[in-house]
């Protein structure tokens, strides 16, 4: 009885370039990379948002504003959006439900454009009191979250993140590392949580938009055998 | 029905209503709306125009104090006062205007003694300022203690330190270029060098330090070797802390009396305050060009979406319209009904556009193109909208509801957002419902038309119809469907939309529309604008004449002009540059009067010096710092760090001053160099143009020609720049290897058009279906490997196709039925055969209706009415035969087709002697209804007969029970593979046959073996002969699976067999008959003809599933079976074993599909699909497809493709579920499958 040589895989013909991107860790270092770099640039423009608030009209030095805060902020913030963006995947995939809720780069886009509005909120809107304010970014995150994410995983992830970078971001501040101008949050401000929740929901996104790719072009070759 | 889907249906009914109505009358909703919308944005017309452009306020000098602060706010004249103008101002700038000749003008006098000597004057003037002192009743009082003191300079200006003023009043004169020190003027050899050393070398639209010093334009100053009027004017610029009336007076008068303006017609009686925005700098702007990015990329992600129509941009446009539109409408809307907004509009737009979305209307586009495209316009229109209503106005309705919730923040700024956006969200539905839906009716309509025009020859393509030999029954057929419901004719974009990568796609769109070209051609024509507006004898000075002239505050308009700094050279605005003064056209009251006071000894000469310019001030002079830059304030007061953002100064009325210098005065003032230099004295042109003296001329000739060239040069490179930049666009845009297949992004398949393999596509894909005529009844059972196709109707027969020419190959025409006739008419039968395959041969495609088998026999009924619950029958045939495979033994020549059986054999174990019994009582004709002859060879099997005789013995007197009519039920069940065709029927049992198209007498064979009275039985088929075929359970076979070596057949009782299917050459005198004429697919094991099959079973599962089986699929090693009762179950299929149970539906499952992928897809008959994991057994997604049962499913690596009772065929989108199009059939799918390879 021939029983397991039903299966005979014909000969791959992939090119190299096919055969690259297939390759699970090359794809996963591009997603790394982009996402790294989607966090550099997230970080230096929001940090910019929040260190501007009274803006004089030529500030000699407009490119030292930009990198006015310390060096290790973006990437830090970079490697942890890259963190981020490839945990998503990597747990949808071992929970073994791929998210599939508005998976479209133009929800992507809509889901950035909206953490961004959160920052810029939190940086320009101003509140009565923290409390408020705080309520408000917390409201906003979780609609983020309902809106684009939907699942528990993301939201799970999203805690738990928000919850280790306060952590780390008190024990830095403890430490003397750097300062908020008026923190309500032992150290920091309590809208910190938020803006982590709401930041880690977008790589999330971002990330497991990215993932697709990898898992169409997997599929892709596995149907081509 | 509950209140839910009460309000469904109605909303969905008043939708339908809606999109009939936009459909019918397109033009006026479309002008009706337009209107609405200009209505609504007519309030915008009394909103300041949002940009940091500074406000202006005048109040009369008289009786003037500082505005009281905000606290002790007068209300009762609110509408007098700007809200801004409370508190003192940052400053009181008083600006003495200098305007200087020398008068007589003498021809000896060279052009720099136009400006060396008035220049000159300024230090006087400044000393004569600081020093001026108000003795009064109070005291004394001096500039030091009203002037504005200011401190360092910002850190970032050190080059500037020697030229503002630090630590003092600020006070600014030309005089600052040299340190306010007469002798470092007198020293100085090149004034024009020192004047510009600070000047930038690009375009720039801030103040530059010479007009802060100079405090007029700089074209203005006359400061310049080419001028004609040899009048210089600049101002000293004194900053006041504190408003004294009465030391402002004393000095205005004071100047006054010493430089008299004769005739100056100046009314110093208004103070205007000039308010400034906040300014965003470049820091500020990054954050929102992001927020602008984001929100370009999120409209490009979401347009691109739109398909199916007819022009896509054109929608997407009217998309883009729709939101700005509506925010427009928002903003309006909420002016009019008084509440101003105080956000800052470019920053909070993003945001509002990204809430507000482009969603809606995608979803309108999507449903309404995937209605069924033979319908009208209006009714295509109207079922779009209705299908999608209720999801429309349920996220209407959650928006609104979240915005809500973000309107009891109680934070202002949110509330004033909210309330934006919900405006905004109310009139994006209305203008999405009436603008945008009407524009998507016309655009549909032109689709048809251009469908219309372009569909016709295609139509005529079709295969034509053969009038000639056309049995009259599908004549009939063909009038029972007079249009071709058939064709199908996808739009062409999308189908390749479907397949082609995206890159290849963005490629095929740029090469569609000509972009490159397009854009290159704009490029050249803005450029070219570009060029003439800067000329330096072109446009832009005109303009900005003009400019100047009307707005209030001239270089602002300026300032927006978008030219790259560094390119232009010629634009720079450096009075060197502009060889003919651009004040030559305005200020008519400088302007020289022709005739007049022509200069007494200067006539002689036949030089013509212009007269002395009569020094005059008119009233454009009252408010010269109008034409300045509108950063000219805000820059000087940044210098010193203070920021005019939110604040306002006060412009006190100019004080003028008339100097006039006699030519004596000019000649002492002049540097020793400067009578050296090449410079002549200014000469006015003759119309406009340079004529002059042999040096001159030349060296401005040479100016203006580099200038030029350097021009040409830099178009020349930066046209080089662009094109190697659309090169390297190109090549990453481009796969460098074409040609091989499998280059690109892997989503090419097989049976693809072979354009793929160039990386070209046609322009247009035309698809039309073949249309497969031949079987008389509804067909039941369909199955194909790629490239043959078989089918099975309801009359049993079982028709091969050659899936790529729509050929009949091979008919089988009622299975059962020949196998009853056998002894009669087998050797008709194959002489029919015979003939039939002869004239395939010879004629090329054989039309199917012509086979001659069909229509010679006469048809009986259906056997399943009969007989199909029946299962005692095949047990006959078993009882019969059961001893025989003893008997069998030493002649068999295969000993495992032997072995396979007996197995088969034993494993029931059912004692079928009492239905024998049974049977013969209830259907006591059969014995006499079929006669028990021996089928007689005919010529071609002849070589056969002796092997089969000798193999067979005992056939020859069982087949009178064997193939009872009733025995063999319906078809229920086909699969194919390779040249195998398993077939599963209604009375459980399981044939396997071959079929290829060579020749030869198989009737006789098939007749034979047919009659073997073996529990297997193996079925020569797709020709048409029975090579094996197993029945020893009772229950039907309702699905089969083929794959590999493996059968799996599911039962009516809800069981499983696993059959096994062995092959081996048999030295058989059939191998003569060569090798199969039709190939089958690569991977699938080839069958030759001659191979002996043999099939046994090897596992049974009794009980799978509680009701019947109605859906099996295997792959990836998988089994997976779907019954009625709702579940699905995977089954490994090496030892069949169950793996998962999946619980999902709400209704039977009726189709299944697994593929290599592991991706498992399930509908049932609640009109549902599923996908599945089949890894971990969970489900994936899960769609509502289909009104009624899902009747078939298939997948290919992005879609899901379904086609349900409603006749619909959906294709989705397989990671997101969603529906990217559905194609209305209008003929009976219902009961049918498709398959997509």
């Amino acid at each position: 009885m021939a029983e397991g040589e039903t299966q005979s895989p014909g000969p791959k013909k992939c090119g190299p370039y096919i055969s690259s991107v297939t390759s699970r860790t090359v794809n996963l270092m591009i997603r790394g990379v982009v996402l790294f770099f989607i966090g550099v640039f997230l970080a230096l423009v929001l940090n910019l948002l929040q260190i501007q608030r009274n803006v004089t009209l030529f500030p000699p030095d407009v490119i030292a504003s930009i990198f006015s805060s310390a060096w290790w902020v973006p990437p830090c913030c970079g490697t942890a959006s890259a963190v981020i963006g490839l945990l998503y995947p990597c747990i949808d995939r071992h929970l073994g439900e791929p998210h599939k809720f508005k998976r479209e780069w133009s929800s992507v886009m809509r889901c950035v454009a909206v953490f961004v509005g959160i920052n810029h909120a939190s940086a320009k809107v101003d509140f009565d009191n923290n409390i408020q304010l705080s309520l408000t970014l917390a409201a906003l995150s979780i609609g983020l979250w309902w809106t684009f994410d939907r699942s528990r995983s993301g939201f799970g992830l999203g805690i738990g993140i928000a919850f280790l970078a306060t952590l780390i971001t008190q024990l830095l501040v403890y430490n003397g590392v750097y300062q908020y101008t008026s923190p309500d949050f032992l150290y920091v401000r309590s809208w910190l949580p938020c803006i982590f929740f709401a930041g880690g929901i977008t790589m999330g996104n971002i990330g497991r938009q990215l993932a697709m790719y990898e898992c169409k072009v997997i599929a892709e070759k596995s149907h081509q055998e | 029905m509950t209140l839910t889907e009460r309000l469904r249906e109605k909303i969905s009914q008043a939708f339908y209503n809606h999109g009939l109505f936009c459909a019918s009358y397109p033009i006026p909703i479309i002008l009706f709306t337009g209107l609405c919308i200009l209505a609504c944005c007519y309030p915008l017309l009394k909103l300041p125009l949002p940009g940091t452009g500074p406000v202006e306020f005048t109040t009369p000098v008289k009786d003037y104090s500082p505005p009281p602060v905000a606290s002790d706010h007068k209300p009762e004249e609110p509408n007098e006062q700007p809200e801004w103008y409370v508190g003192a101002p940052v400053a009181y700038i008083q600006q003495i205007f200098v305007k200087s000749s020398v008068s007589p003008w003498h021809k000896n006098l060279l052009a720099v003694d136009v400006f060396r000597s008035p220049l000159s004057r300024a230090f006087q003037l400044v000393e004569e300022i600081r020093n001026h002192v108000l003795r009064d009743s109070s005291g004394t009082r001096s500039l030091e203690e009203v002037c504005l003191q200011v401190t360092d300079l910002l850190p970032g200006l050190r080059k500037l330190r020697n030229l503002l003023p630090e630590h003092g009043c600020l006070l600014l004169s030309p005089g600052n270029f040299w340190q306010n020190d007469r002798e470092h003027f007198h020293a100085d050899p090149d004034i024009i060098g020192t004047i510009h050393q600070h000047e930038p070398k690009t375009l720039q639209t801030s103040a530059t330090l010479k007009d802060l010093l100079f405090g007029v334009p700089g074209k203005y100053s006359g400061v310049s070797l080419y001028t004609r009027k040899r009048l210089v004017s600049y101002t000293i610029t004194l900053v006041f802390q504190h408003y004294d009336a009465r030391f402002l007076g004393s000095l205005r008068a004071r100047l006054m009396l010493l430089h008299p303006s004769p005739n100056c017609s100046l009314r110093a009686e208004s103070l205007v305050h000039v308010h400034f925005k906040e300014e965003i700098g470049i820091a500020e702007l990054i954050p929102l060009v992001t927020t602008y990015i984001i929100l370009f990329a999120y409209i490009y992600f979401s347009t691109r979406k739109i398909d199916m129509v007819k022009s896509k941009w054109g929608l997407a446009l009217a998309a883009v319209v729709t939101v700005l539109s509506s925010l427009l409408m928002s903003v309006g809307l909420c002016t009019l009904f008084g509440l101003t907004p105080t956000l800052n509009g470019g920053e909070i737009f993003p945001y509002l556009v990204v809430v507000i979305g482009l969603e809606n209307v995608l979803v309108l586009t999507k449903s309404v193109v995937s209605t069924p495209v033979d319908l009208e316009v209006k009714l295509r229109i109207a079922q779009g909208l209705s299908n999608e209503s209720w999801s429309i106005m349920k996220n209407m309705a959650t928006e609104l509801g979240i915005i809500l919730i973000g309107y009891f923040t109680l934070v202002p700024a949110i509330q004033e957002f909210c309330l934006f956006a919900v405006v905004g969200l109310v009139s994006d539905f209305f203008l999405q419902m009436l603008f945008f839906t009407t524009v998507l009716s016309i655009d549909i309509r032109r689709m048809e038309l251009a469908d219309l025009n372009k569909r016709l020859p295609p139509e005529a393509c079709l295969p034509p119809a053969k009038p000639a030999g056309r049995p009259a029954r599908f004549e009939r057929q063909l009038a029972v469907r007079p249009s071709t419901p058939h064709t199908i004719t996808l739009q062409p974009s999308s189908f390749r939309n479907l397949r082609l990568p995206k890159r290849l796609r963005v490629v095929y769109f740029l090469a569609r529309t000509r972009l490159a070209q397009r854009l290159i051609m704009a490029g050249t024509v803005v450029w070219i604008g570009i060029l003439v507006y800067t000329d330096p004898a072109g446009l832009r000075t005109y303009l900005t004449a003009q400019v100047t002239e009307q707005s209030p505050l001239g270089e602002g308009a300026l300032a927006s002009m978008p030219v790259p700094s560094g390119v232009l050279p010629a634009s720079h605005p450096d009075p060197a540059f502009s060889i003919f003064p651009p004040g030559a056209s305005k200020l008519p009251e400088n302007q020289t009067l022709p005739g007049e006071l022509p200069e007494p000894g200067a006539p002689a000469e036949g030089i013509h010096d212009s007269p002395a310019p009569e020094v005059t001030w008119g009233t454009e002079d009252e408010e010269l710092w109008r034409k300045l830059s509108f950063r000219h304030w805000p820059t000087l007061f940044s210098y010193y760090n203070i920021t005019l953002a939110k604040r306002y100064i006060s412009l006190l009325p100019v004080i003028p001053v008339t100097l006039r210098l006699n030519p004596r005065e000019a000649l002492e003032g002049r540097h020793p160099q400067d009578g050296r230099s090449a410079w002549p004295p200014p000469r006015p042109g003759q119309g406009g143009l340079w004529e002059a003296g042999p040096k001159g001329p030349g060296t401005a000739q040479a100016h203006r020609d580099i200038t030029l060239y350097k021009v040409a040069a830099l178009g020349l490179a930066s046209g080089i720049v662009l094109v190697l930049l659309l090169l390297c666009l190109y090549r990453v845009l481009c796969p460098r290897n074409y040609g091989q297949p499998g280059s690109g992004p892997g989503r090419r398949r097989r049976g693809e058009l072979p354009c793929d393999d160039y990386g070209y596509a046609p322009p247009e894909t035309e698809i039309v279906p073949l249309v497969l005529r031949g079987h008389l009844m509804d067909i039941e059972c369909l199955a194909s490997d790629g490239m043959l196709l078989v089918s099975c109707c309801l009359a049993g027969h079982v028709c091969v196709w050659d899936a790529q020419t729509g050929d009949c190959l091979t008919r089988i025409p009622h299975l059962g039925r020949q196998r009853q006739d056998s002894g009669v008419g087998s050797v008709l039968e194959a002489q029919e055969s015979w003939e039939r395959l002869s004239d395939g041969g010879k004629g090329g495609p054989e039309e199917p209706g012509d086979s001659p088998p069909l229509r010679h026999r006469p048809r009986g009924p259906p056997p399943t009415s009969l007989f199909g619950d029946q299962p005692d029958l095949t047990c006959l045939i078993d009882t019969n035969f059961s001893a025989q495979p003893q008997l069998l033994e030493p002649a068999q020549p295969e000993p495992r087709y032997r072995a396979g059986c007996r197995r088969a054999q034993a494993s029931p174990g059912y004692d079928f002697s009492h239905l024998v019994q049974r049977l013969y009582q209830e259907e006591g004709m059969a014995p006499v209804h079929t006669p028990a002859l021996r089928p007689p060879s005919p010529g071609p099997t002849l070589p056969q007969a002796p092997e089969d005789e000798g193999g067979f013995p005992p056939e020859k007197g069982s087949p009178s029970l064997a193939w009872a009519p009733s025995a063999d039920g319906s078809i229920w069940s086909l699969e194919l593979q390779g040249s195998l065709i398993v077939v599963g029927r209604s009375s459980g049992r399981l044939e396997v046959g071959r079929g290829d198209v060579c020749a030869g007498g198989l009737w006789a064979l098939l007749a034979r073996r047919c009659s073997q009275p073996l529990g297997l039985q193996v079925w020569d088929a797709i020709e048409g002969t029975l090579r094996c075929s197993s029945e020893e359970v009772s229950s039907g076979i309702t699905a089969l699976v083929f794959l590999d070596k493996r059968i799996v057949a599911a039962r009516l009782n809800g069981s499983l067999d696993f059959f096994s299917l062995e092959t081996h050459t048999a030295l058989s005198p059939l191998q003569f008959r060569g090798a199969p004429g039709r190939g089958s697919s690569p991977t699938s094991p080839m069958y030759s003809s001659s191979d002996a099959v043999a099939c046994h079973l090897t596992h049974t599962v009794p009980c799978a599933h509680q009701k019947p089986i109605t859906a099996l699929k295997a792959a990836a090693g998988r089994l997976v079976t779907g019954s009625q009762d709702h579940t699905l179950r995977v089954y490994r299929l090496e030892d069949s074993c169950c793996l998962f149970t999946l619980q999902g539906h709400s209704g039977a499952i009726t189709t299944v599909y697994i593929d290599q992928t592991m991706v498992l897809a399930s509908g049932g008959q609640d009109g549902a699909i599923c996908l599945w994991d089949v890894l971990t057994g969970s489900r994936v997604s899960h769609m509502f497809a289909h009104r009624g049962d899902v009747t078939s499913l298939t997948c290919t690596t992005s879609c899901v493709i379904s086609s349900g009772l409603d006749d619909l065929i959906s294709i989705w989108d397989r990671s997101t579920g969603i529906r990217l199009y559905s194609i209305q059939q209008v003929g009976m799918l219902g009961a049918t499958g498709f398959s997509v390879f």
